[in-house]
């Protein structure tokens, strides 16, 4: 809401100063964006009056000035059309800051002849956007006079109005919260009422609830011309141009006192108007020049022929006024700001008066806009007026509540005496009768209870009075997060120790990929983009797309993982909290002293134990299966379960699928299930460690097996030949060679065996290798190789 | 006699000139060996009568110990210079680098999620989560925001459908929170948070924490220093001053806007006092409607709400410029802005590492 200082002054007796004025409405909750201060950026700028005007003898577009200073005559260059002798403008001299280059003028020459100053453009000042020639001043003063002092530019604020704000819409608005905090007196500036001489030929009738109030006022033998320069002098502060009187009058009760009205050209009106819904289907060419369809929903204002304006959004072309129009109708009224909502966004129509009736504006104050504003019409334009006609009526309906004034100290802390509550909401408008407080009409959309007068009363008092009191905890803390919450905190750290980094990625994606991932199909109706229109089935499409981002600007060897929520519905808590983490391109930098390699599936499967680990999983009692979903190859992935619950992904990536994110090299993932996890155990205590003193004992193992025989089913089956005296199986390599028999590999296992009380003889040692080998052959078929 | 000392220190030079530790020996079973010269002198002592003997005997001992200290000492400093000339031959360049290992990272946001957690624990407040996406009674309804009021073309909203949106604040988690638990409450809500809005300053997603309490007694006043200590904790200095401006939000009566004090000088942004003001949150008393809305009796219970961007709070403290960057997960960004994984912080060791450095 922008609104100048002068216009302010309309309303509010104050000798308050600008900084003052801007503080304070801050503090009071009407933010000040920005005070618009034109004068200060004019300085410099004098009034220079044109002596002569010669053809420049380099160019036929650019003429040579002579400009008089009021001290000397300076040559300036000038290529402006409307240069003439006699003429006073504004002049720059070399120095002056050039508001709209942001640059100072310097001495230049231009075509070989020196100018030593600038007649400016009203652009070139960011006055207006006028760039067809150099300012006219049409004035009396004399040259060299500051032209700051002929211009006398307003002070502009800028506020910003919160949405409860509706009356702060208007200038009278802002001057009473003004008055309340102490800064002036609101002034009393409605007209007397305007009987009027006539009966209007033009009735109204309303139809709908939406419209609780029209009013109208027949104005016959007005003249349409410009407005007087005082008027036009506040639109055009405020970023408004001035069109015509009538216009510029309805513009200027809009801003000055939040009551938007509308008028209408009598003659181009066909009978008696009503206010009604439309039909499904009609249409309104309107004034900002685009055709609305309308439904039925709509409130408009007809006459005979059909809908003549969008009721309290926008008029309709062929009634408006112009030049030429002699008989007015005037429209004061009130709709309902629901059904203004809702009518301009389905529309999707927006206007000065739309933005007022949705937030609510004064129903109570609606004949008096009418009198005020026929009153301008008559001083401007001349004429006569007709008697107001009223539809409807204003609805009676006082709002008082119930007060307790130590509310105010309950809810903020502030002491604040009796007396000054009293003031603040007197001011403001409310009536006070002991605890019964009337609340202001122009209030009603805003004001219901007790915490909106506290509010009141603890805005204008100042929020600066706040007492600090602290908050500390009752008693000492030793951890708030939920077992739940630790996991995701521990997971994030392992990955990170693992040498991940993590990502954060948006919660959407495009659908076109999430095919690709089960897609549940999960579509946002209002995507931002195209292609981030469906929640992500699974973390990975995103942190593919990164590793696909990081390739493309030099990086194509990632590791990323993320941490968060993947969706299987469009419900609340359909998600799944997960960690994913990607690895692509070679396992490091080439460098002297290691070699990198390719990344493959165990980094995943790494990374996926490194996830379960630190969150306390059973990762020793997991299953290994084969039945990760479709975007991993099929061959070289699997899955972690516990029992039937996966806890984990991890796998290469499928080729198709890199090829859908051109992604050319090879990418291994793992996804782990936070949500699966088995509840934490409740007991802190290990079981005792038994630290045997005897030595362990290795042997190496090697043995010929199928090659589709899984290895970890023969290291299982080793394991369990016994538990007390095994220690340890470890896999050191695999062989598939030509040395090989068809079909077969060859498995070498190094096993540590741990005696326990005393140490083991030759025979021992010797059954238990037989039991080693008796099992492998039962349970995979594993010979020992020869 | 003479004989034995001239023989001492003949082998004594021998041993002096040595050159290594083979040359050493063989000086040593020349001399010591069991034919060796000393020892072939000891085995004349028998034939030597007893007064005699005694005096060669001792000279002779004399000589050996001599003799047997000095190789043991060249031994010594022949070893050491073997060694030496060795470890010589074995020098590394030591300039060059050490493995390559992958250093991973913890995001800023995180990061400054647990910071933020680390504060407003010992402050007495739980964690509560809530879900991403929402149905109307949460994200609207219940925080007292009417079907088609204008407040609600504030919040550029990502609907999932004609029920559900994606939540355009944390605030729906104070609704779920109070719905499930009776006061006294105290807890934050970190989460994810989605409006429809994308250039320089907005993303469509985001992340907010939420913050709130309730009880029979907190006021603004509570507010206001439970917001102070906050921002004096996380932003790791004393010198924060705070500025309330009335503003509005469905879901608080009075409402507020906190502004920081901070500098902007050669574009470097400090937390201080007195040179000029940041907007950092809105919070306020949590309205009586709200409160209704979860069962709760506002002439009861009462209680503030607070609820900021935890991306902002970030880009603050550590100087990040972008927020778009913090949602690209570029490899450079991550390494360059990101915390090493056992920067963790903790009520014990602090929440930065320079925090405990004088400026």
């Amino acid at each position: 809401m922008k609104f100048s200082l002068s216009w302010l002054k309309d309303y509010l007796d104050t000798n308050a100063s600008v900084e003052e004025i801007s503080n304070t409405l801050t503090k009071i909750g009407l933010e000040v964006e920005e005070v618009i201060d034109n004068a200060s950026a004019l300085q410099g700028f004098i009034v220079g009056e044109i002596k002569s005007v010669e053809k420049h003898p380099n160019a036929d577009k650019l003429n040579l000035l002579s400009v008089w200073t009021g001290k000397e005559a300076l040559q300036i260059v000038c290529g402006a059309p409307n240069c003439r002798v006699g003429m006073k403008s504004v002049l720059a001299l070399p120095g002056v800051m050039i508001p709209k280059y942001g640059e100072k003028l310097e001495k230049g020459v231009i075509r070989g002849i020196e100018s030593c100053g600038m007649m400016c453009a009203e652009d070139e000042l960011c006055l207006g956007s006028d760039h067809t020639g150099i300012i006219d001043l049409k004035t009396d003063a004399q040259a060299g006079t500051p032209f700051v002092d002929v211009l006398k530019p307003d002070i502009v604020f800028d506020v910003n109005v919160t949405p409860n704000r509706g009356d702060c819409f208007g200038v009278n608005g802002i001057a009473r919260d003004l008055a309340a905090a102490g800064l002036g007196t609101l002034k009393k500036t409605d007209a007397a009422p305007v009987e009027g001489s006539f009966d209007s030929p033009i009735s109204v009738t309303t139809q709908t609830s939406d419209c609780p109030l029209f009013t109208i006022r027949y104005i016959k033998g007005v003249r349409n011309g410009e407005s007087p320069d005082w008027l036009k002098k506040k639109l055009v502060s405020v970023g408004l141009r001035p069109i015509s009187a009538l216009v510029d009058i309805t513009n200027y009760f809009n801003i000055g006192e939040d009551h938007p009205l509308h008028v209408f050209d009598a003659d181009k009106l066909t009978g008696n108007l009503t206010v009604r819904s439309a039909k499904d289907g009609e249409m309104l060419d309107a004034l900002d020049e685009k055709v609305y369809t309308l439904r039925e929903n709509m409130v408009v204002v007809a006459d005979e022929k059909g809908p003549q304006s969008i009721a309290g959004i926008m008029g309709g072309t062929p009634t408006g006024v112009d030049e030429n129009t002699v008989n007015v109708v005037l429209e004061a009224a009130y709709f309902n700001p629901m059904s203004i909502a809702t009518t301009a966004r389905q529309l999707n129509a927006e206007s000065d008066s739309k933005m007022r009736f949705e937030r609510g504006v004064d129903i109570a104050t609606t004949i008096q806009a009418n009198h005020n504003a026929t009153q301008m019409i008559l001083d401007l334009c001349g004429g006569q007026a007709s008697k107001m006609v009223v539809a409807g009526s204003v609805s009676q309906e006082k709002r008082i509540i119930d007060f307790d004034f130590n509310r105010v100290q309950k809810l903020t802390g502030m002491e604040i005496a009796h007396e000054k509550m009293v003031e603040i909401l007197t001011i403001l408008g409310f009536g006070v009768n002991g605890s019964q407080i009337t609340v202001p009409s122009w209030r009603m959309n805003d004001i219901f209870g007790s915490a909106d007068l506290v509010e009141e009363i603890a805005r204008i008092y100042g929020y600066d009075n706040l007492p600090t009191l602290f908050m500390r905890a009752s008693e000492p803390i030793t951890g708030i997060l939920l077992p739940d919450q630790r996991k995701e905190v521990a997971v994030r750290r392992a990955l990170a120790d693992a040498g991940l980094c993590q990502a954060i990625t948006w919660s959407f994606m495009d659908s076109r990929l999430a095919k690709l991932f089960n897609s549940k199909g999960i579509k946002i109706t209002n995507p931002i983009a195209s292609d981030l229109d469906e929640m992500r089935p699974s973390l990975v499409p995103n942190l593919l797309s990164a590793v696909a981002r990081n390739t493309s600007r030099g990086t194509p060897d990632c590791q990323i993982f993320e941490v968060g929520p993947e969706f299987f519905g469009s419900k609340p808590e359909q998600q799944h909290t997960v960690a994913c983490a990607v690895r692509s391109g070679q396992t490091g930098p080439r460098a002297w002293n290691e070699t990198p390699r390719e990344v493959d599936l165990f980094d995943a499967k790494a990374d996926a134990y490194a996830a379960l680990a630190s969150v306390d999983a059973p990762v020793q009692s997991l299953q290994v299966y084969r039945n990760a979903p479709s975007w991993y190859h099929p061959g070289r992935s699997g899955t972690l379960c516990l029992g039937k619950t996966v806890l984990a992904n991890f796998g290469e990536i499928h080729p198709a699928v890199l090829k859908a994110f051109d992604i050319k090299g090879k990418v291994v993932a793992c996804e782990v299930f936070l949500d699966n996890l088995p509840p934490t155990k409740t007991k802190n205590k290990n079981k005792a460690l038994h630290i045997s003193s005897l030595m362990p004992l290795t042997r190496d193992f090697a043995f010929i097996m199928d090659k589709q025989t899984e290895v970890a089913k023969l290291v299982n089956a080793i394991r369990g030949v016994d538990k007390e005296l095994i220690a340890d199986v470890r896999l050191f390599d695999v062989y598939e060679g030509d040395k090989c028999p068809a079909g077969k590999k060859s498995v070498a296992l190094e096993i540590v065996i741990q005696p326990k009380d005393k140490t083991l003889i030759d025979e021992e040692i010797e059954s238990l290798s037989r039991r080693i080998i008796g099992i492998a052959g039962k349970v995979v078929g594993a010979e020992l190789r020869s | 006699m003479d004989n034995i000392e001239n023989l001492t220190s003949e082998i004594l030079g021998q041993i002096e000139k040595a050159l290594d530790l083979n040359t050493l020996e063989e000086i040593r079973v020349s001399a010591l060996g069991k034919k060796g010269r000393l020892t072939e002198q000891m085995k004349t002592l028998g034939s030597m009568d007893p007064e005699e003997r005694k005096t060669a005997g001792q000279a002779l001992n004399v000589a050996k110990d001599k003799i047997a200290g000095a190789i043991d000492e060249k031994k010594i400093a022949l070893e050491k210079a073997e060694m030496d000339k060795r470890l010589a031959s074995e020098t590394v360049d030591v300039s060059m680098p050490v493995r390559p290992k992958q250093q991973g990272r913890i995001h800023p946001v995180s990061q400054v999620m647990e910071e933020v957690l680390t504060i407003f624990a010992q402050m007495g407040f739980d964690l509560a989560e809530g879900p991403d996406i929402e149905d109307d009674w949460h994200c609207f309804e219940a925080l007292n925001f009417p079907k088609n009021h204008p407040a609600r073309q504030m919040q550029a909203t990502f609907f999932m459908g004609e029920d559900n949106v994606l939540r355009t604040h944390t605030s729906p988690v104070q609704i779920r929170t109070m719905e499930n638990k009776k006061p006294p409450i105290r807890i934050v809500a970190p989460g994810r948070t989605y409006r429809c809005d994308y250039d320089m300053t907005h993303t469509p997603m985001f992340h907010q924490i939420e913050g709130l309490v309730i009880d029979k007694s907190t006021n603004m006043g509570h507010l206001k220093g439970c917001l102070l200590e906050f921002m004096k904790k996380f932003f790791e200095t004393d010198d924060v001053s705070l500025r309330f401006r009335p503003s509005f939000f469905p879901f608080t009566e009075p409402s507020a806007e906190c502004d920081v004090g901070c500098s902007r000088e050669n574009g470097e942004f400090k937390i201080e006092s007195g040179k000029g003001w940041i907007e950092l949150l809105g919070c306020g008393m949590v309205h009586p409607n709200v409160l209704k809305n979860c069962g709760l009796d506002p002439d009861e219970y009462q209680g503030f709400a607070f609820g900021c961007g935890l991306d902002r709070f970030a880009m603050l403290k550590y100087g990040i410029p972008d927020l778009r960057s913090f949602f690209d997960a570029d490899m450079r960004w991550m390494k360059h802005y990101g915390f090493l994984p056992l920067d963790i912080p903790t009520v014990t060791s602090g929440l930065s590492f320079n925090a405990g450095v004088k400026k």
